[in-house]
């Protein structure tokens, strides 16, 4: 029927899909064009970046890699891009391995305590995380972790979202298949890691990349308890690069900073990416 | 219950005892790392936080009990006010153009007649892969009097804003962070509306269509009620999040901006707690804030029941 009607009006179809992929190209262009302009600044001569929006008049003679060597040189740069995949990649796979044991519990096992357990993280999880900034700065000063990455990483491998999330998921997970594997012999943990994991692997992508996007962005909790500068993570490393005199004007230099510090993401989204539009669309419709 | 299913030797016998503590122990266990994070690194601080909020404290061990002193004295905080306003404002603009604009976009990236969708898809969804601190050093950049991109784009339209400094005047202030928040979050809303968009029943179209429903119609009353619950979601996640703006305007003016315009509620509380070490005031602030949430969330969640019944 509607291909009869398009038929008919195929004209005005080619204009309408003309109209829309107009708009869509302008949008895009608004979202990628930032990008893209980072990535010629951070190639480009202090002096060519004043002189052209894009790409330099001669893009093969002008470009140059000196900006990223100006980084590297006179910036703790490459440390702090080490310190921040530590730190996320530590913190990324404690939050997701305790989250899926504990998701795995409360959706399958019934024990003393479950109720009030889940009330009390439903509480948490209503309460803004900024309400526990003070009261966990002094734990962090009791303990003499200002300064270090336990600071950082402890905290940050527990979720409440997380438990929630791997909670849902996990309640899909067949009860006949953890009671046949039961019965071949199979241990609890086992049961965990060889039957429930695989069957919600979208979640544990979908999280993965979740969480390391949020530890790799983040700047007020490691900006409140690092002080050192060769301990800084990137986003407060480059952040503070803005308030010093000398870089300010070093567009170059700031932007290929940037870059880098955004390229690992992007790459994680890439391979990820899949799973993680599925399970982001999936926790909303539910 | 299943350790029936083994045979009855000696050993078996052993072996089933242990078979089922570890069966029986196994939620606790599996719960283990999580509760002893959850109640030392959420609870305990969280309690602290409440008690720190009514004490007096010059750096981190030195409180007396204070009562409700830093309630009483934020009242009359006229630059906690200046934050409470600047942040209000924010989420109020922030949230009626994002919604629109993600929903639009989803829109278009949902007819049929659209190619290369995947590449739109990502070409909307990646700003939102970088976080608020670098995006602030990247718009500090975009918006360089001469050099940057959203200057030269102006410029070539308004020869005069060529140089505007999105630095000095407060209204630009908050038009710049307002950008960039939206140049954030637009593509992850988009994500949601498409998904939901996509879930709708196509039969409802078809039965819309019957009867005689125009495309705006069939907007109005199919495709917004269908996608209602993802725009509740959207907006209570944008709320709670514009009303916790901290990193973005802190790191794009390196403070609190021009006559503080870029002075966020968090922000405040982030220099009164960790700049000035007053953790028991900074406490305060910040439930002064859960309060504000609380309330703006609770009453939105109020209003969309209500609409909800009288469709």
């Amino acid at each position: 029927m509607s291909a009869t009607r398009s038929a008919l009006k195929r004209p005005a179809f080619a204009l309408r899909a003309l109209a829309v992929h107009a708009a869509l190209l302008a949008a895009a262009a608004v979202g990628l064009a930032p990008f893209l302009w980072m990535c010629c600044a951070a190639f480009k001569r202090p002096e060519d970046v004043f002189g052209s929006a894009f790409l330099p008049p001669h893009p093969l003679h002008d470009l140059t890699p000196g900006n990223f060597a100006m980084l590297f040189h006179s910036t703790p740069f490459a440390r702090w891009l080490l310190n921040s995949l530590f730190v996320s990649s530590t913190q990324t796979v404690l939050v997701v391995t305790f989250s899926s044991l504990g998701g795995f519990a409360l959706a399958k096992y019934r024990f003393r305590g479950k109720k009030p357990l889940l009330g009390l993280m439903l509480l948490t999880l209503v309460l803004p995380a900024l309400a526990l900034l003070p009261g966990a700065y002094l734990l962090m000063y009791d303990f003499g972790w200002i300064n270090s990455y336990a600071a950082i990483i402890v905290p940050g491998s527990v979720s409440v979202l997380g438990m929630f999330l791997f909670r849902q998921a996990m309640l899909s997970v067949p009860d006949d298949l953890l009671h046949a594997a039961r019965v071949d012999g199979c241990s609890e943990i086992r049961i965990w890691w060889e039957i429930a994991l695989p069957i919600v692997r979208p979640m544990v992508g979908a999280y993965t990349l979740l969480s390391f996007l949020g530890a790799w962005n983040s700047y007020l909790w490691p900006q409140v308890v690092l002080q050192d500068q060769a301990k800084f993570t990137l986003p407060i490393g480059l952040a503070g690069m803005l308030s010093l005199p000398e870089y300010q004007t070093q567009y170059g230099v700031l932007m290929a900073g940037t870059l880098l510090s955004v390229l690992p993401v992007m790459l994680l989204f890439f391979v990820l990416q899949k799973d993680f539009v599925s399970g982001l669309a999936s926790g909303a419709i539910k | 219950m299943n350790g029936k299913q083994g045979d009855c030797s000696y050993s078996a016998a052993r072996r089933f005892t242990l078979w089922s503590l570890q069966r029986r122990a196994a939620p606790y266990l599996f719960l283990l790392p999580f509760l002893i994070l959850f109640f030392g690194f959420v609870l305990y601080p969280l309690a602290n936080s409440v008690i720190l909020s009514f004490e007096k404290t010059a750096g981190p061990r030195l409180t007396r009990f204070a009562g409700l002193t830093h309630f009483r004295f934020l009242l009359h905080d006229w630059l906690f006010w200046v934050a409470v306003l600047n942040t209000i404002g924010f989420a109020i603009a922030f949230l009626c153009l994002q919604i629109p604009a993600s929903l639009a976009l989803a829109l278009l990236l949902n007819s049929p007649l659209v190619r290369f969708r995947n590449f739109f898809r990502f070409a909307f969804f990646s700003s939102n892969l970088v976080g608020q601190a670098f995006a602030a050093v990247l718009f500090t950049l975009l918006l360089v009097p001469r050099a940057g991109l959203v200057n030269r784009m102006l410029g070539a339209v308004w020869p005069s804003l060529l140089e505007l400094d999105w630095k000095s005047d407060p209204r630009f202030a908050r038009v710049a962070i307002l950008m960039a928040a939206l140049w954030l979050s637009v593509g992850y809303g988009m994500i949601y509306f498409l998904a939901a968009l996509q879930a709708v029943d196509q039969e409802l179209y078809d039965a819309a269509r019957a009867d005689g429903a125009g495309a705006w119609s069939r907007f109005w009353h199919v495709t917004l009620p269908q996608i209602r619950p993802v725009t509740v979601f959207l907006i209570l996640v944008g709320t709670v999040g514009s009303l916790s703006l901290f990193e973005l305007p802190y790191v794009f003016f390196q403070g609190p901006g021009p006559q503080f315009a870029g002075l966020t509620i968090v922000q405040y509380l982030f220099t009164q707690g960790f700049g000035a070490g007053d953790l028991g005031y900074a406490s305060a602030i910040a439930w002064a804030l859960v309060a504000l949430i609380g309330t703006v969330t609770l009453v939105q969640i109020k209003i969309f029941r209500g609409a909800g019944e009288h469709p």
